[in-house]
């Protein structure tokens, strides 16, 4: 365990090294995520999203914020505490909450309620820069996601709230706006695409979704951390040049249930490993 | 320009058919879908309200998933048309060097790009193939090499091109392509550099 963390940091701080240099090229990531993914096929343990997760696991146990308490006390769906098998089974709805919730809301609502943590402070800068390591918030979701690891996605949305949520989830997807009059749908409802040299998978098509929907959250090569659905989403708003989208707003955990909905039945590899 | 029309015309038939299924999904009420977007965005400056919503033609090409019905694919094409603006001295193209440049950037209108360092940019490569010297090029777009010489670089031809650039819902209702000048993300002058780009025999897209 120890000797596999210093290993990892050791190589996670020479990837920092090499891709902070301003002349990294896009040929350059795509050989360093070649690298990583033979090493994963050798060793699967070789994932530096891994050690995000024992972080998030620390985190999930120790009791803190103002009311001094863990996580262990927060219900992911499966009753308190119980994280094994939880994350295949989100976004639902919880009835404490009145509300549909993903993963990253859920922590989000448990750290709220039950830690006492500011709402407004967990949200007002959720995501890591470049070479950052992910937030608290994503840590966690990395271990929670981690725990339903070779299983399926199974969220059932039979509940009325659900099926709202994934309507609206569907309509946001293909709702054209901004200066560039993008969509989701834009970029992810055909097969074959590329923007510039970036495959673009069609999200909008369960065999697609399927295959990469279920690697998330991801260590992403590019940036050298941890990216969580909820940053995956942030970061495509920002390409289509609208503004900061709230970490765990209504249309965002609508757009995350209409992916993982299409991605039923896929296999969950969680963290995975993206460019 | 037939055979484009007969494509076009294949393809509007294909589409037509993805429209009836689309039909059959659950409605959501659009005032619930924009009061979604405009909470999810608590830190948007009020300027920006505007881009969480669509204009007209984006709510129809949003509602029919990009395939239009006939009749509203004539209504979007003509609203297009009338978006279009002209340079007062009527000469379409300028310099094909600033073209390149600009079909090279995706720079602007990006909430890191505030305030703005550079001039926007067409981003034309993220979605097209222009030059054998760019191998890094996008395919959601055709591709454009050697475009004005197969047109023969005729002056009907840049009109064509310069208008797909200004507002490609002119000739293609409910086009992926960014309305370039209708929506105000390049300039005229802008237009026509990229023009240049496309229909000067100078340009490396002709070589
Ligand atoms: C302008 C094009 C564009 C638009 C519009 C866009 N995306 Fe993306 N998206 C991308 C690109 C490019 C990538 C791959 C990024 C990378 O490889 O680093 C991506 C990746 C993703 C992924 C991860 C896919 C994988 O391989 O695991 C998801 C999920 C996603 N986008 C969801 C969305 C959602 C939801 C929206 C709408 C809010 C959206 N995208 C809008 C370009 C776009
Ligand atoms: C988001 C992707 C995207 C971007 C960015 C984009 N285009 Fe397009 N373009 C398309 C698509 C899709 C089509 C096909 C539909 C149509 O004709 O409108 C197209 C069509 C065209 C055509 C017509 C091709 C033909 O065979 O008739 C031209 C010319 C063109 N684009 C030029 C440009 C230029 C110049 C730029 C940069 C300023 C640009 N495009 C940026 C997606 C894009």
């Amino acid at each position: 365990m120890t000797k596999r963390t210093r290993w990892l940091m050791t190589l996670a701080c020479c990837t920092v090294a090499a891709m902070a240099t301003p002349a990294f090229a896009q040929g350059d990531t795509e050989k360093q995520l070649e690298k990583y993914r033979q090493m994963m096929k050798d060793d699967p343990w070789s994932n530096p999203a891994l050690l995000d997760a024992d972080r998030g696991e620390e985190l999930w146990k120790k009791p803190r914020g103002p009311k001094n308490v863990s996580l262990e006390s927060c219900d992911l769906g499966k009753g308190p505490g119980k994280v094994d098998g939880a994350f295949a089974e989100l976004p639902r709805y919880f009835a404490d909450a009145d509300k549909v919730m993903d993963v990253e809301a859920r922590i989000l609502w448990c750290m709220e309620k039950l830690q006492g943590f500011e709402r407004a402070k967990l949200v007002e800068r959720p995501h890591p820069g470049g070479g950052a390591p992910v937030k608290e918030l994503g840590a966690i979701a990395t271990y929670v996601a981690s725990r339903s690891n070779g299983l399926k996605f199974a969220a059932k949305f039979d509940h009325p709230k659900e099926k709202e949520v994934l309507a609206l989830g569907e309509n946001l997807f293909f709702r054209r706006m901004g200066p560039m009059d993008f969509a989701c749908s834009t970029c992810h409802a055909d097969t074959g695409k590329r923007i510039r040299l970036q495959p673009l998978p069609y999200l909008s098509k369960p065999e697609e979704a399927r295959k990469v929907v279920g690697e998330w959250p991801a260590y992403r090569v590019s940036t050298t951390h941890v990216m969580t659905m909820q940053h995956r989403v942030y970061d495509c708003f920002w390409q289509m040049r609208l503004p900061q989208v709230e970490l765990a707003s209504d249309a965002s955990v609508a757009l995350i249930a209409y992916l993982v909905n299409t991605a039923k039945g896929g296999n969950i590899s969680a963290p995975g490993m993206k460019r | 320009m037939q055979f484009k029309t007969i494509a076009l015309i294949i393809s509007v038939a294909g589409l037509a058919t993805t429209a009836a299924v689309a039909q059959t999904k659950p409605k959501v009420d659009p005032a619930k879908a924009d009061a979604a977007m405009k909470t999810a965005f608590p830190k948007a400056p009020a300027d920006w309200h505007p881009r969480l919503v669509g204009d007209e033609t984006m709510k129809d090409c949003s509602a029919h998933r990009n395939t239009p019905p006939q009749a509203l694919a004539k209504t979007i094409r003509e609203r297009a048309k009338a978006t279009i603006q002209y340079p007062p001295d009527g000469k379409l193209m300028g310099d094909w060097k600033k073209g390149e440049a600009l079909a090279q950037s995706g720079y602007g209108m990006r909430f890191t790009d505030y305030p703005p360092k550079r001039v926007n940019g067409g981003n034309c490569y993220a979605c097209h193939q222009l030059t054998k010297q760019e191998v890094s090029y996008g395919t959601m777009g055709p591709s454009l090499l050697e475009y004005g010489k197969i047109r023969k670089f005729s002056e009907a031809d840049t009109k064509i091109a310069y208008d797909k650039i200004y507002n490609s819902h002119a000739t293609f209702p409910c086009s992926l392509m960014p309305r370039f000048g209708a929506n105000n993300f390049l300039t005229i002058d802008q237009i026509k550099d990229l023009t240049a780009l496309l229909m000067s025999p100078d340009s490396p897209v002709n070589k």
